[in-house]
């Protein structure tokens, strides 16, 4: 972190009462270009200097590790995943300007951007680099909640008198620093509560800073509901529904009248959309529990259409697993009912384990004694309690055959490593044949 | 169905068979004891669907018949009576009540109908084998602790019985696993038993059995199915279903090669691992075993109560491979030489590898321990 004094230009205030900080020097001005360096990233909100709460993520983070490690790739498009039967997992800016997003299949990437450089992930590479930027973190704030591998959200209240800056500065120098030891960008959003930071932070990337404060509420009211974090294609066709497209629709509903129309959920929506949380950062908390949950397009009630989507979900929980270098010593399986009643099971394992076979059994059990012809919307697995990694997947007396699964799913996991998520999996996976008549 | 019997005769039966009886309530007629006078004997019977208790009871019967009542409340009337006291049973038949006189008490049950007491003991046990109530009493006590109370392997909920080829023949062998430790025992093969397939037999059988075997002596007749074994321990006759599931292939677990030996006096180690372990109250707290030649250190830490250490050396201490150090449960260490009489012999890999424990002048028993981290 830079130390030097905390500069108190006058130009840091504007007769609105608009206050604005140089992202580049460091000093505080409301115009642009700044009157000290002369570059024009300048960030201005009228509470900048007292808001403490800041979500950091960054930008197309595999892409940009891949980048950094090759500069000749620089003004390329870069696409990090598997070959054409993949998907991709991280796209870089140039290849976004062709439409390219993570999640989508690799061929249609391909096609949106045929010039685009494929690169296969190395997480060993990435979970350095993550590692590297919590190191920097941890010089913000002793509350530091990282939320995946390239974001976190850092709780700063009280730390002006250490730093001798408020937030917004110590995180501009905290941006520069990344920059300049990593080779990587980030992005910001500072607020005065979680989900207002949440989506600060992408309202300004890549490499940005954004600041939310007291006119949210009003600013939110004309977005999509799809904006808010939590909302998906299935929530957003019930709620339109009941003639709820924006979230100014959504946040007018008071508690009752969130509750009588939207369920059990209706007023927890109903706050976030006007910008209220209530969470706190707690740096415990991320490892408390890993997991991954689906909503489905349309109810599902039958054992045979929820294990499917289970059994993708324990894939990815365990590569989640593996990638935080954790082994589920239970299974939390968690179901939420067509009317949003919430069910969750937990079992025990009887070793740490972090193979998507072994979650699946585990979940599978609790599901069969829940699969009684209620309708379900959405399904998750979660791993609880939380081991350390190197406990999972070892045997024990009543289990001969540990090893000869570790090799299994380590053979599945080199295939899919060369060739795509997609080269092998198993039928268990598969979509469902559709009846006919 | 009227008859008379001593109060001794049918608080003993009463008492094996009310703890089979149901006790959660959920279907009425399992709570309730069958009592049956057929050909002038009586006989009582309990079960809870997954085990039946068959008991003949003497008595002086005077009519056939039979009803059901409550198991425990016949139990707790009868173990109220005075010694010595002849207790009457009579039931008119229908939906009468059961009639108990004994001296000048009286009472009378409320009857549940015969037709509606399940049957377990109907079917065909192709296997019979016979077997020493004291043979069965070794296989059980020395591998019953390993057994796993763990529900998503539920094939670990028992003790796995099968003939199986020993180092000199066929044997009989029961071997139980939580996966921490395993127990191996084995007897001499039974003839009949050779055929037998191998059966996982419930932790609660097994304890209802062992309960039988208490008062036993002679043989025990053994008939088994696939799905069902039937012991008859004297005048008691117990059905039980198995448990259907495969019990893991143990053999590969046990290590063959293991070179480091250590014997140990039975007593002296059991005494040392039991004061160390008592400076931690928390169960699972390893006790660790330090080895050189011809000694042994053992010792506990806890971060709230402090440390403790006692050493086994000279005379009482046979050890001659290499320095090693090795963490076990207090718990599954004194659960093994529980079972063991004079000398205890522990095999050894390494520090992180399954050990073997045995009794030095015993082979019929073999145990083996996963080591904990210390």
């Amino acid at each position: 972190m830079s130390s030097g004094p905390f500069p108190t230009q006058r130009s840091g205030t504007d007769a609105s009462g608009m206050r604005g900080l140089c992202r580049d020097c460091f000093a505080e001005t409301v115009v642009a270009p700044c009157p000290r360096c002369g570059h024009g990233r300048i960030v201005r909100h009228a509470e900048l200097f007292s808001l403490d709460i800041a979500h950091i993520d960054c930008d197309a983070f595999y892409a940009s590790v891949e980048k950094r490690d090759r500069p000749e790739l620089a003004a390329r498009p870069v696409l990090v995943g598997g070959s054409t039967r993949g998907v991709v997992s991280a796209a870089c800016y140039i290849a976004r300007m062709y439409g390219c997003r993570s999640a989508m299949p690799m061929f249609k990437a391909l096609k949106l951007c045929p010039d685009a450089v494929i690169i296969r992930p190395d997480f060993a590479k990435y979970t350095a680099a993550s590692h590297g930027i919590r190191a920097l973190m941890a010089n913000l704030s002793p509350l530091v909640q990282p939320l995946s591998i390239d974001e976190a959200v850092v709780d700063m209240s009280g730390t002006s008198a250490l730093h001798g800056a408020p937030p917004a500065v110590v995180l501009a120098r905290f941006a520069r620093d990344v920059e300049a030891t990593l080779g990587l960008t980030v992005s910001i959003g500072l607020a005065p509560n979680r989900l207002l930071a949440k989506l600060a932070a992408g309202q300004d990337k890549p490499r940005g800073f954004a600041v939310f404060g007291t006119e949210a509420a009003e600013v939110m009211a004309d977005w999509p509901v799809r904006a808010l974090p939590g909302v998906g294609p299935a929530l957003e066709r019930r709620l339109a529904g009941h003639g709820i497209t924006h979230l100014g629709h959504l946040g007018a509903l008071d508690d009752r009248a969130a509750l009588a129309r939207l369920g059990d959920d209706g007023p927890s929506l109903a706050r976030r959309a006007r910008g209220e949380d209530a969470r706190v950062v707690n740096p415990e908390r991320d490892t408390k529990s890993v997991s991954a949950e689906t909503t489905f397009d349309t109810d599902y009630s039958t054992i045979a259409e929820l294990e499917r989507p289970l059994w993708r979900l324990s894939e990815k929980l365990a590569r989640r697993l593996r990638e935080k270098e954790l082994a589920a010593g239970g299974v939390v399986l968690k179901l939420k009912t067509a009317r949003f009643a919430l069910r969750t099971r937990a079992a025990r394992l009887p070793g740490p384990t972090v193979l998507p076979d072994l979650l699946f059994a585990a979940a599978r059990g609790l599901l069969v004694r829940e699969a009684d012809g209620t309708a379900f919307r959405l399904i998750g697995i979660g791993a609880s309690p939380l081991m350390p990694g190197y406990t999972a997947d070892r045997g024990d007396l009543a289990d001969p055959h540990a090893a000869r699964r570790v090799a299994a799913q380590a053979a599945v996991d080199k295939l899919r490593k060369r060739f795509g998520e997609a080269a092998i999996g198993r039928g268990r996976g598969l979509p469902l044949p559709r009846r006919d008549g | 169905m009227k008859l008379k019997a001593d109060r001794a005769s049918l608080i003993k039966a009463l008492a094996h068979i009310q703890s089979v009886a149901e006790k959660r309530n959920t279907i009425p007629i399992l709570a309730n004891a069958l009592i049956a006078v057929r050909d002038g004997k009586l006989s009582l019977t309990a079960t809870d669907m997954e085990i039946a208790v068959v008991e003949e009871v003497p008595a002086a019967t005077s009519r056939d018949g039979a009803t059901t009542a409550p198991a425990i409340t016949l139990y707790e009337i009868v173990r109220k009576l005075p010694d010595g006291a002849e207790v009457e049973l009579e039931f008119a038949g229908g939906d009468a009540q059961l009639l108990l006189r004994a001296g000048r008490y009286a009472t009378s049950l409320v009857t549940l109908p015969t037709d509606d007491f399940p049957s377990m003991t109907a079917g065909q046990f192709p296997h019979h084998f016979h077997l020493s109530a004291l043979a069965l009493r070794g296989l059980i006590d020395r591998t019953r602790f390993a057994i796993s109370t763990e529900e998503t392997r539920y094939y670990l909920n028992g003790i796995f019985l099968h003939a199986a080829e020993g180092d000199d023949g066929r044997v009989l062998r029961a071997v139980a696993t939580d996966g921490h430790r395993l127990a191996r025992v084995e007897e001499p093969l039974p003839e009949g038993a050779g055929s037998m397939p191998g059966v996982i037999v419930p932790r609660k059988t097994v304890a209802e059995l062992r309960k039988l075997l208490d008062e036993a002596t002679g043989d025990v007749e053994c008939a088994l199915s696939d799905t069902r074994i039937q012991f008859t321990v004297g005048n008691v006759q117990l059905t039980s279903k198995l448990i259907d599931g495969t019990f893991p292939e143990y053999e590969r677990v046990i290590p063959r090669d293991n070179e480091k030996i250590l014997r140990v006096g039975k007593k002296d180690f059991a005494e040392a691992v039991a004061r160390v372990a008592a400076i931690s109250s928390e169960r699972s707290r390893p006790v660790k075993m330090s080895l050189a030649r011809d000694l042994l250190v053992l010792s506990a830490a806890s971060p709230e109560q402090g440390t403790a250490s006692e050493e086994l050396e000279g005379d009482r201490v046979k050890y001659e491979a290499g320095p090693l150090e090795i963490g076990f449960q207090a718990r599954y260490l004194n659960d093994i030489t529980d079972q063991i009489g004079g000398e205890v012999e522990f095999l050894f890999s390494d520090g992180a590898a399954p050990t073997v424990v045995r009794d030095a002048a015993d082979s019929s028993a073999l145990y083996v321990l996963m080591p904990m981290r210390v």
